[in-house]
């Protein structure tokens, strides 16, 4: 479970992260581990530990599709949308998912009880389709095997 | 006495089932008085199999899958952990006697693999990978060892010397590399390898780094020798968790061992090495915008020159490899130069890892000396589609690779041949579709993924991915009379964006559209 957000835990979190070369990325990396995503009230927190803009830290943040902004829902799912997954039957599980929670990719159930994103690719093409529940991969699921996943 | 048992615990396996496998495994041995050791291995790559569960036995190690975790305690009844049950002609027999319907005979006489050369993959799925022990036992560290009782400039010889061809998918002479880097003044270097495999139909990395992962690091150490890097990067896309924390792992195994550190393996060298994991950009997979990327920043394809030999991380001579390609360097200078030049056709040296990906019966790892044809790996390693019905295209060479028509599975897989059929091998990826594929919606998920990933750096790229999508669907919804000219007006980005695009991204996306739009079964230019 995700740590609240307040700026003197994110303070906690920068201070302990900004060690290594190259620190505005995996400090972003380390907010959102600890609280589930990266509050805008960070951005300034991470400008000034770094010493860089306030825009360059918006520019990574928005630039890479893993940060979010807003909090997750309790659980989250993603579909993979790569080719290999497409060639047999992701694009219809990829309808089947947004059916499902009746959200879009990169959105959150209106109850929070769910995100679902889109994720190009997971190393399973092998295994297609593919998907990612809470964190763990699964392979050749079917629309069955999804609703049973994801429960409800 | 323990019988050793290996369940894979590569990401792929897990995905179908693994690890219930091995919960259901340690159980059901549990509660017979059977005495365990399950070793979580690589996968072997044959996932059409997976979970891949094999026996130790006195005559080598015998297979049984794909098992679910419910087949666990018919197949103990059978016998599979008996010295006599396993040890018998093909595997556990059945209370009937017959061969048990999951075994597979010894794994070494599989004909799918045995039929392979493996050198990359040699260890992958064999091996335990956390185990230094075993990666030593199996031939690992002796490239080093030997490339530390040569002169660097010498190491970097023989990786020319060799042929190997970076494996990312540019193919550059990985020595040729080396030796900018290593002639380039600086008191600091770096090597980082490029783990950021985004291509879809591509797994060959994920699974090294998961089921062999002290190869990568004993190739990144010889890198940084020969170079005179003291410091070293894997960047690691985040979709791999398992692969991230595989590396972590061996990493913090291999400074125990004086792999890593300040005085490798007593030499005086000094080389340690950090997991630096991405965040989601396919982009990153491109060198220069890897090393913004480590650097902290927004991944952003950098202009050459400089080449990062000269000017990469931070501005230092840095060697940018793929895990393969590095990974295949501790064999080359173990066995020598010219045991690996020998494998190979024309300017295609070694051998290539092929993964077998999408709509196929057999999916997986195929590792051969180049020479191989499509036809060999599409209808023979993988059986032809997992739908049983005809193919329509192959993709080779992930989302930025030509989509082929079945007419053209007599290529043969090397670098150069390909080139001159429009394609390219890029990372080895095959990834098949039957005759249900919408070869009009493939061309327009082509742009729409660079859409979605172009770093934004170059206006063709940025903007041309966007217009491509559109006047796609302005062909595909719009008035019959006006495709002709929106065809023109497509072929018209695409060679803008080959020849405008500041990197890959952009110029060979319109690889996959131009091919995907000759498939089509419907003629463009005539009114429906």
């Amino acid at each position: 479970m995700s740590t609240e957000w307040s700026i003197e835990a994110g303070a906690r979190v920068v201070a302990d992260a900004s060690g290594v070369p190259g620190p505005l990325l995996p400090l972003l990396l380390a907010l959102q581990e600890e609280f589930g995503y990266v509050d805008p009230a960070a951005i300034q927190l991470v400008a000034k530990a770094l010493n860089v803009s306030r825009a360059d830290v918006h520019g990574v943040v928005t630039f890479y599709s893993d940060l979010r902004t807003t909090p997750p829902g309790a659980r989250t799912v993603a579909v993979c949308r790569g080719e290999a997954c497409q060639s047999v039957g992701g694009r219809a599980l990829e309808a089947h998912a947004q059916e499902r929670f009746g959200v879009g990719f990169g959105e959150t159930t209106a109850d929070g009880s769910v995100t679902l994103d889109q994720v190009f690719c997971l190393g399973l093409c092998a295994l297609s389709p593919a998907v990612v529940v809470d964190g763990r991969a699964l392979g050749r699921v079917t629309a069955a095997r999804f609703d049973e996943v994801v429960g409800v | 006495m323990s019988v050793t048992v290996y369940v894979p615990g590569d990401s792929g396996a897990r995905a179908v089932g693994a690890d219930e496998v091995a919960v259901a495994l340690a159980a059901e041995a549990a509660a017979r008085g059977i005495d365990v050791a399950i070793v979580r291995n690589g996968s072997r790559g044959l996932y059409w199999l997976e979970p891949l569960v094999e026996v130790a036995t006195p005559r080598g190690r015998v297979a049984y899958g794909p098992v679910a975790a419910r087949d666990v305690a018919a197949l103990l009844d059978a016998g599979i952990l008996d010295a006599d049950g396993a040890a018998l002609d093909g595997g556990a027999r059945d209370v009937d006697g017959a061969v048990h319907e999951l075994a597979l005979g010894r794994t070494d006489d599989i004909d799918w693999l045995a039929s392979q050369q493996r050198v990359t993959f040699a260890r992958v799925g064999v091996v335990d990978p956390r185990s230094p022990d075993d990666y030593e036992a199996h031939g690992g560290i002796a490239g080093l060892l030997a490339a530390l009782g040569m002169p660097p400039a010498e190491v970097v010889e023989a990786v020319v010397a060799s042929g190997l061809r970076g494996r990312g998918g540019a193919g550059f002479p990985t020595g040729v590399k080396w030796r900018t880097v290593a002639e380039a003044e600086s008191s600091v270097k770096f090597v980082c390898c490029n783990a950021d495999e985004g291509d879809s139909g591509t797994f060959a990395d994920r699974m090294l780094m998961e089921g062999d992962p002290f190869t990568l690091i004993e190739g990144m150490a010889i890198a940084a020798y020969a170079v005179g890097a003291s410091q070293g990067f894997v960047y690691i896309r985040s979709e791999y968790p398992d692969a991230v924390a595989s590396m972590r792992r061996a990493i913090t195994t291999a400074r125990e061992r004086g792999w890593l550190g300040t005085d490798i393996l007593g030499s005086g060298v000094s080389f340690d090495l950090d997991v630096r994991v991405g965040a989601g950009a396919y982009i990153c997979g491109e060198e220069t915008a890897m090393l913004d990327s480590l650097e902290g920043r927004r991944g952003m394809v950098r202009p050459k020159p400089p080449l990062p030999a000269i000017a990469g991380l931070f501005g230092r001579p840095t060697v940018i490899n793929n895990v393969l390609s590095l990974a295949t360097v501790p064999t080359v200078l173990a066995s020598g130069a010219e045991a690996y030049q020998e494998l190979g056709v024309g300017r295609s040296r070694g051998t290539q890892v092929f993964q077998l990906a999408g709509n196929v019966a057999r999916g997986g790892i195929v590792e051969t000396a180049f020479g191989l044809t499509l036809r060999e790996l599409v209808e023979g390693y993988a059986g032809g589609t997992r739908s049983g019905r005809p193919v329509r295209a192959v993709q080779v060479g992930g989302p930025l690779g030509a989509y082929l028509p079945a007419e053209q599975l007599d290529l043969r897989m090397d670098y150069e041949e390909l080139a001159a059929a429009g394609a390219m091998l890029g990372h080895g990826g095959v990834v098949v579709f039957d005759d249900t594929a919408d070869m009009m919606a493939q061309a327009r998920f082509a742009m729409e993924f660079c859409a979605a990933e172009s770093c934004g750096k170059c206006t063709p790229c940025r903007v041309g991915a966007v217009r491509g999508v559109e006047v796609i669907d302005r062909i595909l919804v719009g008035p019959p009379g006006e495709r002709a000219g929106q065809v023109a007006l497509l072929e018209d980005l695409c060679e803008l964006m080959t020849d405008g695009s500041l990197c890959a991204m952009g110029a060979l996306t319109p690889n996959p559209v131009r091919s995907a739009l000759s498939l089509w079964p419907q003629s463009l230019g005539a009114p429906s």
